[in-house]
């Protein structure tokens, strides 16, 4: 496919004149990606964060800024292809919106669904989703200095951009690594069953949960 | 099937990788390992150029799909590759970008080929790929140890 040169930028048009939008969309559906070639995108991304952050918040923010766009267009493109045209609806309630990112969106992005969904017990605005073992971070060994730093950030930001998009304005999606906790997942040995097991604290507006009450209600 | 230590030598020759497997081995301090590695590299580009076979040049019309990537050793002399003594035996994995792969075993070890590739696999996932590592620097990668603990562990 002979691509034109770009007169002084904007799309670049093939010789058959055919953009990116004639394109099916069903087209890359089920289009796999190697892991090996993410990471080392990933890696380039995590540096490009890094060279105007001040700090590993502000790293990642930057992660987070860097997935918001993404979860913004999966929203619309998941649910055009589902299968299922009753369910091809936007989420209205907060459930079915986590239970779309834990399940549709995680198997589109990850080949595997989300391992648990849960309600804060302090904050009732706050849902947490649980990772065992995020798979971005499979290859990153995490440098002393930084050891508080969770690249899932990038994910975090994914998942922020689908809730903001279907009309549940979040404060903040956060990533924050619990693998060392003392929870009763340990083994035999003592040792975390999933060291790099991440949670993802999804923090919604007031406005989200009064809605959500009066849609209960009613 | 007893792996004794492992060392990863960089391209420049310094040393950015040592692991020791075995209990009871003789301490080194960490300047003689530095030397170790320092020599090794020495020794290894010398007897590149005493290697008494002509090096084979190819044949001009190698289009042979089965003939894989062109591998710079095939028609070009190679370093020292294996050092056996009755005590271990030391096998150098040289990788096409430089680095050197010093895997010291027991004498009568099998399949280690098989064991250095997969060293190198592990190399490749959790050392490139890891956004915070430096090429050439000292490897200091958490998930790195951790797969090859569980290699050698489940070898031995």
């Amino acid at each position: 496919m002979s691509n034109n040169a770009p007169q002084g930028g904007g799309l670049r048009y093939p010789s058959n004149k055919k953009t990116i939008y004639d394109r099916n969309l069903n087209r890359s559906k089920n289009a796999e990606l190697s892991r090996a070639a993410f990471a080392y995108l990933f890696i380039e991304m995590i540096n490009l964060a890094q060279k105007h952050a001040k700090d590993v918040g502000d790293l990642e923010k930057r992660l987070n800024n860097q997935g918001y766009p993404i979860g913004q267009r999966l929203l619309d493109l998941l649910l055009t292809r589902s299968a299922n045209p009753l369910a091809s609806i936007r989420p209205t309630r907060i459930l079915t919106l986590l239970q779309f990112i834990a399940q549709t969106l995680y198997r589109h992005l990850f080949g595997r669904p989300a391992d648990a969904l849960e309600r804060s017990n302090e904050d009732p605005a706050q849902y947490l989703l649980f990772d065992n073992e995020p798979i971005v971070n499979t290859y990153i060994s995490l440098p002393r200095e930084m050891s508080n730093l969770n690249c899932a950030a990038f994910v975090a930001g994914i998942i922020e951009g689908v809730c903001d998009h279907a009309g549940f304005a979040t404060e903040g999606v956060t990533a924050h690594s619990v693998g060392n906790q003392d929870e009763g997942g340990k083994d035999a040995k003592g040792q975390a069953m999933w060291p790099g097991k991440t949670v993802f604290l999804i923090k919604f507006k007031k406005e989200v949960l009064e809605r959500e009450e009066i849609l209960g209600r009613g | 099937m007893v792996v004794f230590a492992l060392f990863i030598i960089s391209k420049s020759g310094g040393l950015i990788y040592n692991r020791e497997f075995h209990a009871g081995l003789q301490k080194l301090n960490s300047n003689d390992l530095l030397m170790l590695a320092g020599s090794f590299h020495g020794m290894h580009a010398i007897t590149k150029s005493l290697c008494p076979n002509p090096p084979v040049p190819p044949p001009p019309s190698s289009t042979n799909a089965a003939s894989l990537a062109p591998s710079p050793f095939t028609h070009r002399a190679t370093g020292l590759e294996v050092l056996e003594t009755s005590q271990f035996r030391m096998q150098c994995f040289q990788t096409l970008t430089g680095i050197k792969f010093l895997l010291f075993t027991e004498p009568q070890q099998p399949n280690i080929d098989t064991m250095m590739k997969k060293i190198y696999e592990l190399y490749a996932d959790f050392v490139m790929k890891n956004p915070f590592y430096t090429v050439e620097m000292p490897i200091r990668c958490e998930k790195f140890d951790r797969g090859l603990d569980g290699f050698v562990k489940l070898r031995g």
